[in-house]
């Protein structure tokens, strides 16, 4: 696995946006986001920034809990969406 | 019943895609040019959608009303003049399809309408009659040899240059009411379209209807049997409104989603920070959600009533002003979305070359009001509120 390239990208967006109480670098990748206090609102802009960041669009069937509720949920989700052909 | 269904999604299926890559593609020239968009006409046709509506055992698609509807919502969201020829000559065929009653001469057609991928334009509309459907002053007219001719001056013919056949409204003969109409199926072999006039309009530049003379030579059995009015009250009245609606439904939902990205990319830049083009996005949305309930819900009453094998309801009084409604709605609700979207957007939505410009979903979406006027309809609906007992 080779996704530190974009799980930083994803840890510097969750420092930006995420609002957490907590250090994000101190997290590991499968630790729960929500229970590490980030809020649902928090949640939204950090969503908005990935996109801005990725270049992408999460379809409505990504927008649920699981996927945003860690760091290799998030490096998931963005891994299939660039995957896919433009 | 699920074959039925996999046949319509593999069918909408199919004009998605022509409506993304060809229509979409061509949208912005076909406007610009005010020309026929040829290009999607040609995949419609080597798709067989031309004759999606025609029963399996003539040879068609047998798709049902559901699915071309949706069809013509994937491609008004594309193309809105490709969505209205397209919707234009289902309405045509989904008449006939209705009302041939076993005719050899309508079954044979339909089934060269199949095999050839016929389009159908029509000429409902007259000079010297204000505007009324229900009335025809040209006339059909014995000739020598048993042939029938009629000459009739139509103010717009839709795509009339580039059909292959004309479904015109005449008087049933020269001593006939101006009411006592028939439907004439004539093969551009048969007709002369000479022209009369200009398109050069603000929207819907591709469908390409400048008025013209049109005169045919025909046989008898070209003449549909069933009546005028029960063709008109179960097929051209409500099929037109629902599949109208639906483009302008497709149109505007184009339109919104124009404005759904430039709010988003807004939110993107910088998240966490209010945009207030977002709750006009959200007032907007809401009157999509009123189109397209009026939209989906014309189509369903339409769909029950026409399970009756004797349609009953949609000779009532009842019925034409449902569907009349839906035409009101739709016509004035689809410009106010767009226009609601130019005012989310603002000035990127006013320019013509720009991703987010609404500029042709606005003048296209004019002429819905227009298309049958909107007063025309009111005065009809007026005069049977005067004795409807049930609205």
């Amino acid at each position: 696995m080779s996704n530190n390239g974009l799980n930083a990208d994803i840890r510097r967006v969750l420092g930006e946006h995420a609002r957490l109480p907590v250090d994000v670098q101190s997290l590991s990748e499968e630790q729960d986001l929500f229970a590490a206090g980030m809020s649902s609102h928090a949640s939204v802009n950090v969503m908005l920034a990935l996109e801005d960041t990725f270049d992408i669009e999460f379809p409505d069937n990504m927008l649920k809990r699981s996927v945003f509720e860690s760091i290799s949920g998030i490096s998931a989700a963005i891994a299939e969406l660039q995957g896919q052909p433009a | 019943m699920s074959v039925l269904v996999d046949r319509d999604q593999e069918f909408v299926a199919s004009i998605r895609k022509i409506a993304s890559d060809i229509a979409g593609v061509h949208a912005d020239e076909v406007d610009r040019d005010a020309r026929f968009p040829r290009e999607t006409v040609d995949a419609l046709r080597e798709s067989g959608a031309l004759s999606a509506f025609v029963p399996e055992r003539l040879g068609g698609g047998e798709v049902s009303l559901e699915g071309i509807a949706r069809a013509c919502y994937e491609l008004g969201r594309r193309c809105s003049s490709s969505a209205m020829v397209f919707a234009m000559h289902q309405i045509q065929v989904g008449t006939i399809t209705r009302h041939l009653d076993g005719a050899p001469w309508f079954e044979s057609y339909l089934q060269e309408l199949s095999t050839q991928q016929r389009l159908i334009a029509s000429v409902t509309s007259e000079i010297g009659t204000g505007g009324d459907m229900g009335r025809s002053i040209a006339a059909v007219t014995p000739g020598q040899d048993g042939i029938l001719t009629f000459e009739k001056q139509a103010p717009t013919v839709s795509y009339g240059a580039h059909s292959d056949d004309l479904f015109t409204t005449v008087r049933r003969g020269p001593e006939a009411e101006p009411g006592d109409q028939v439907l004439v199926l004539s093969r551009t072999t048969e007709t002369e379209l000479e022209p009369a006039g200009t398109w050069d309009t603000i929207g819907m530049r591709g469908t390409c209807s400048p008025g013209f003379t049109v005169r045919a030579r025909f046989g008898a059995e070209q003449v549909l049997a069933a009546p005028f009015s029960s063709v008109m009250n179960e097929s051209i009245v409500p099929l037109s409104h629902i599949l109208w609606s639906f483009v302008w439904l497709g149109i505007a939902t184009d339109a919104f989603e124009r404005g759904r990205a430039f709010v988003r990319a807004a939110m993107r830049r910088k998240p966490g920070e209010p945009v207030p083009a977002a709750n006009a996005l959200s007032r907007v949305m809401s009157e999509l959600s009123l189109l397209r309930a009026e939209v989906e819900s014309g189509l369903r009453d339409f769909v029950a009533a026409s399970a009756d094998p004797a349609r009953e309801y949609l000779g009532t009084i009842s019925s034409v002003l449902r569907f009349n409604n839906l035409k009101l709605a739709a016509s004035e609700q689809a410009p106010r979305v767009c226009m609601g979207v130019l005012e989310v957007i603002g000035i990127m939505a006013y320019k013509n070359d720009s991703p987010f410009g609404v500029g042709r979903h606005l003048r296209d979406t004019l002429s819905a009001r227009l298309m049958v006027a909107n007063e025309r309809i009111h005065a009809i609906d007026a005069g049977l509120l005067a004795i409807a007992k049930e609205v």
